[in-house]
């Protein structure tokens, strides 16, 4: 049974007389890969701190975990890597991710087992008794990465995970999304990386100034699939005709424009233009894009920064 | 239990920041190089200041007690300062950097970070004070053979006066960026010198409004009031009643100050906690 594991209600954060988070208004599952997309300034950052109990919300409300948001107990169940991973970077990456673990509650020989465990993972157990300033940028990261989930969380939260690093780091975030997957975690992703997202993501919510725009599911998106039409005829009975077939018809220029709820009603869509007497000059379909889902919630004036 | 395992976490963090920023070794190389300029002035003066038989004994004992005193004043004013930097980039750094978000996601109560910190830096600097009050005593000793009297209720004064700086550089840290907290917590000690003055400027001219004014300076920043009074315990009765030295008050505060002082720091400390609870991190 599908459990909520995030649900927030008309959430808002306003900074004086700056709004950041005007209504913020999602539902999580437990095991999904939540992807939260939108430019910057949208408010994603603030949403994540206020989910996370870093700050404290003007209205609205919310659950975690079952609990209202910011409940202490609840947090240790919960990992985060933020934005700007920066750390205490006098200290060893054995001793910060010890320190964190004990912040946790972890003590002791499993502490230290997971501790390697971890610094294994994320390919750092060769420069784990280096001190974290003297790392690389994508070492710090990783070193975040394992901070985040040294506590074993059911609930992930995972602010830009890659901004740091090369394309083997990337992958490796990839693999570390997955296994948290498989283990049944829920993973709160924000990141600028379409790509990534698309790649990783179950679901995603578009943020627009502050308030959640559109919800898109990334594993079932059959509002994704688009099918193009180019026939020789177009006309109001012609389109009226195709309405039959999918839940959005539109005329771009000379090509017709559907979205459909499964690949198989495309041949049904030809039979029915034939049958009509209708002669087809082109008929494909094709997925939507993330970038091209972005682009159409945010408008044309709004690109992902 | 968890209580108490966060704030020992968060005590521990500090104290190995301190110790890696080399925060402690530099207080204690700066101290024993202080210490050792002391030592160099006293054994120059015994060896080749006065000629012996030419003053009194009683005479030379208060120019060694004032020679005491005047390390003693350096002792504090170093102990000022580090009570003041110590902690003033603790809070306000981690909060502006960043650092503090990975932390106080944790399941941690805020309280517990402010304390953790506090505990530490208040334990760095009484181990400060007693080695560098302690070795200046113990060097006075060795050179002259002077034995400083009631030096522990002196030691403590000045511990609960640096604490009380600590106390106000926290709070500031939660409130102010790193540079604003430090001239902050800098003016109110600088702030209470001078109203310990005006105050005791007051006293010796009779002047009822100058000490009211010193006074209500003292309460509002107590820290020079506590500084005058470990002077005066320290320093024998008479050579205390006659004022014959700088470090002799002529307005000595009573010992409720020492118990507004403690209200003082658990009062800051209380208001660090709850601006911290409130703080957009």
């Amino acid at each position: 049974m599908m459990t909520t594991v995030i649900e927030t209600w008309a959430l808002r954060k306003q900074f004086g007389s700056t709004v950041a988070v005007s209504d913020l208004s999602v539902c999580i599952r437990r095991g999904e890969v939540f992807g939260f997309l939108g430019p910057n300034g949208a408010g994603k950052t603030t949403s994540v701190k206020m989910l996370l109990g870093l700050v404290e919300p003007t209205s609205g409300g919310a659950t975690v975990l079952g609990a209202p948001v910011g409940d202490r107990s609840c947090r240790a169940r919960m990992g985060f890597l933020p934005e700007h991973f920066r750390f205490h970077d006098s200290l060893t990456g054995r001793e910060f991710l010890r320190i964190h673990g004990r912040l946790l509650g972890l003590h002791g020989a499993p502490l230290e087992r997971r501790i390697d465990d971890l610094l294994a993972r994320v390919h750092l157990l060769e420069a784990a008794h280096r001190p974290l300033r003297q790392f690389s940028k994508g070492m710090v990261q990783r070193a975040g990465l394992a901070q985040a989930l040294i506590g074993e969380p059911e609930l992930v939260f995972l602010d830009e995970p890659t901004s740091g690093l090369d394309p083997l780091g990337r992958v490796l975030v990839r693999e570390l999304i997955e296994e948290l997957r498989a283990r049944g975690a829920t993973v709160f992703l924000n990141s600028h990386l379409l790509g990534e997202v698309e790649a990783t993501c179950d679901r995603v919510a578009f943020v627009k100034q502050g308030r959640t725009v559109h919800e898109l599911s990334l594993k079932e998106s059959t509002a994704a699939l688009e099918v193009e039409l180019k026939a020789d005829r177009t006309d109001s009975s012609t389109l009226n005709g195709l309405r039959n077939f999918a839940h959005d018809v539109r005329l771009d220029g000379s090509i017709v424009r559907l979205r459909v709820k499964s690949e198989n009603v495309v041949p049904e869509i030809a039979r029915w233009l034939v049958g009509q007497g209708i002669g087809i000059h082109g008929l494909g379909s094709r997925r939507k894009s993330l970038e091209e889902w972005f682009i159409e919630v945010m408008g044309e004036d709004q690109r992902p920064g | 239990m968890r209580r108490v395992d966060g704030l020992l976490t968060i005590a521990q963090l500090t104290w190995l920041e301190a110790r890696r920023r080399r925060i402690v070794l530099a207080g204690l190389l700066c101290g024993l190089a202080f210490l050792l300029v002391f030592a160099s002035s006293v054994y120059f003066a015994q060896h080749y200041g006065t000629p012996a038989g030419t003053v009194s004994l009683l005479q030379q004992q208060m120019q060694l007690q004032v020679v005491t005193l005047a390390g003693l004043y350096a002792v504090n004013f170093l102990v000022v300062a580090l009570a003041v930097m110590l902690p003033v980039d603790s809070l306000s750094g981690e909060i502006l950097s960043g650092v503090m978000q990975t932390i106080a996601s944790k399941p941690i109560r805020r309280a517990e970070i402010v304390i953790g910190k506090w505990l530490v830096y208040w334990v760095i600097i009484a181990a400060y004070i007693v080695l560098l009050a302690g070795g200046l005593v113990l060097l006075m000793r060795l050179i002259t053979g002077f034995t400083q009297q009631h030096l522990p209720v002196a030691l403590a004064l000045m511990w609960l006066e640096a604490t009380v700086l600590l106390s106000v550089s926290i709070a500031g840290g939660v409130c102010f960026t790193t540079v604003t907290n430090g001239i902050i917590a800098f003016s109110f000690y600088v702030v209470a010198f001078f109203g310990g003055w005006i105050e005791q400027i007051g006293v010796m001219m009779g002047n009822a409004s100058a000490r009211y004014v010193g006074t209500v300076i003292s309460l509002v920043s107590p820290t020079d009031a506590l500084w005058r009074l470990a002077m005066h315990l320290i320093q024998p009765p008479a050579m205390a009643q006659v004022q014959v030295t700088p470090f002799s008050p002529a307005s000595v505060p009573s010992a409720a100050m020492v118990w507004w002082a403690v209200a003082f720091v658990i009062g800051v400390l209380a208001i660090a906690v709850r601006r911290f609870q409130k703080r957009a991190l």
